[in-house]
């Protein structure tokens, strides 16, 4: 019984330790982003492994999800005779919700793990220690680079997303199934805000790059120096990212659209 | 890795290819081209009841749109709807006894406030309020007022 208690007493402490290693491995790396400013090929080398490789999965997922939207959309809305609505259905659905999310929950999975596992595995063939050896903070060279990078790519890849889900939309919708294409646009451009859906969007997609890429280069860099410790980091990032990512855009859109 | 001119070059490209999916979202698929509330004047509308009337419904003139609904307000003294409209600069010569009438598009479409323009030489000014307004019609009313109606014809006649 003792035991049972001093297990979750372990396991409390444990976590608000992790919690506060993460706060301050944040801050350290955050007084490192402006060093890092002032050399962006560190940033664009990592654009390239977070942002541009994550394309091509980005834009056939976008394309798919657009699609998927644009036939469940039609035959709910068929029935209420409202199908001319259905560019304003894709086009708020994506912008608004699925654009952000969807995008977050792949880039988690694609960029995320990827970071993660490359950290990880820094530290665990001892290459960080390294680099303090050399008096180079690995937080600012190795880290920084990453958080601005994950930052910066998310909200690009989000819209490429969305503009690549309401084409799939328009394609599915006109072409298969006789939407009209001028009222499809018309509709969605006359409900659609730039500022309320497309820049919320945005924001969203900000909010959630920064704390993927945060949870992503923190759990490399707290991980167990060992192969089973990384691929454990790895397989936590994940989770960790997407449940962040659901419970911030409950938040976000109670926020925003409330 | 691959040599890091390549590398630039594809980020370049990924980032412009952002922003301009951001461009084409702006220009495409949101209304910021339309009616920017500061190229506009402001006119007011008193209505009894507004309906279902929100703010950022299309103002049409004969059918055309010539601008947008920017507030809605209750006058505290008259217990009426203050409607703000924000009209196009383009259409500067309204009337001043123009008159506004809160309609709906199709049967169970959205309701927007349609102008008809009047004779009056002057036109309509920023801050101007209108003299004739119609409200919109309540569905719920009017099937009241002929349930009602029908019921007092009946007990009133004798019959067929």
């Amino acid at each position: 019984m003792i035991e049972w208690v001093r297990r979750i007493g372990a396991g409390s402490i444990d976590m608000g330790a992790t919690l506060g290693r993460g706060a301050l491995f944040l801050v350290r790396v955050l007084v490192g982003v402006p060093g890092v400013l002032v050399r962006p090929g560190l940033i664009v080398a990592q654009m390239y492994s977070v942002g541009v490789l994550s394309l091509l999965i980005i834009s056939v997922s976008g394309i798919f999800v657009g699609m998927v939207l644009g036939l469940q959309g039609y035959n709910t809305l068929v029935d209420f005779g409202a199908e001319q609505s259905l560019g304003t259905l894709v086009a708020l659905s994506l912008t608004r919700e699925l654009g952000p999310v969807v995008t977050a929950l792949l880039f988690a999975g694609r960029a995320g793990s990827a970071l993660t596992a490359e950290i990880g595995l820094m530290k665990a063939t001892e290459q960080l220690s390294g680099m303090e050896m050399m008096a180079v903070d690995p937080e600012h060279r190795i880290v920084a680079p990453r958080l601005v990078a994950g930052l910066l790519s998310l909200p690009l890849l989000t819209t490429i997303f969305v503009l690549l889900g309401i084409l799939g939309g328009y394609a599915v919708g006109t072409g298969l199934l006789g939407v009209d294409p001028g009222a499809f646009w018309s509709q969605m451009q006359s409900n659609v805000g730039f500022w309320e859906d497309v820049m919320n969007g945005v924001v969203k997609s900000l909010v959630f790059g920064f704390v993927g890429t945060w949870i992503a280069v923190f759990q490399g860099y707290d991980c167990m120096p060992t192969s089973e410790g990384v691929s454990r980091a790895t397989t936590r990032t994940v989770v960790y990212t997407s449940l962040a990512v659901l419970g911030l855009d409950f938040i976000l859109t109670a926020l925003m659209f409330g | 890795m691959r040599n890091s001119r390549a590398i630039e070059i594809t980020v370049g490209v990924f980032v412009i290819a952002g922003l301009a999916a951001l461009f084409v979202l702006a220009m495409k698929v949101s209304n910021i081209t339309a009616f920017q509330s500061a190229s506009g004047y402001t006119i007011i509308g008193n209505f009894n009841n507004i309906g279902g009337l929100k703010v950022r419904a299309p103002v049409t003139m004969a059918g055309v749109q010539v601008g947008r609904v920017s507030s809605i307000t209750l006058d505290k003294k008259t217990f009426e709807a203050r409607v703000a409209m924000t009209i196009d600069n383009r259409f500067d010569n309204l009337p001043t006894d123009t008159s506004a009438a809160i309609r709906t598009s199709g049967l169970l479409g959205e309701q927007y406030v349609g102008l008809e323009p009047g004779g009056m030489p002057t036109t309509l000014k920023d801050g101007d309020e209108l003299m004739l307004t119609q409200s919109a019609l309540i569905l719920e009313k009017i099937i009241s007022q002929f349930i009602y109606d029908k019921a007092s014809g009946d007990g009133g006649g004798s019959g067929k």
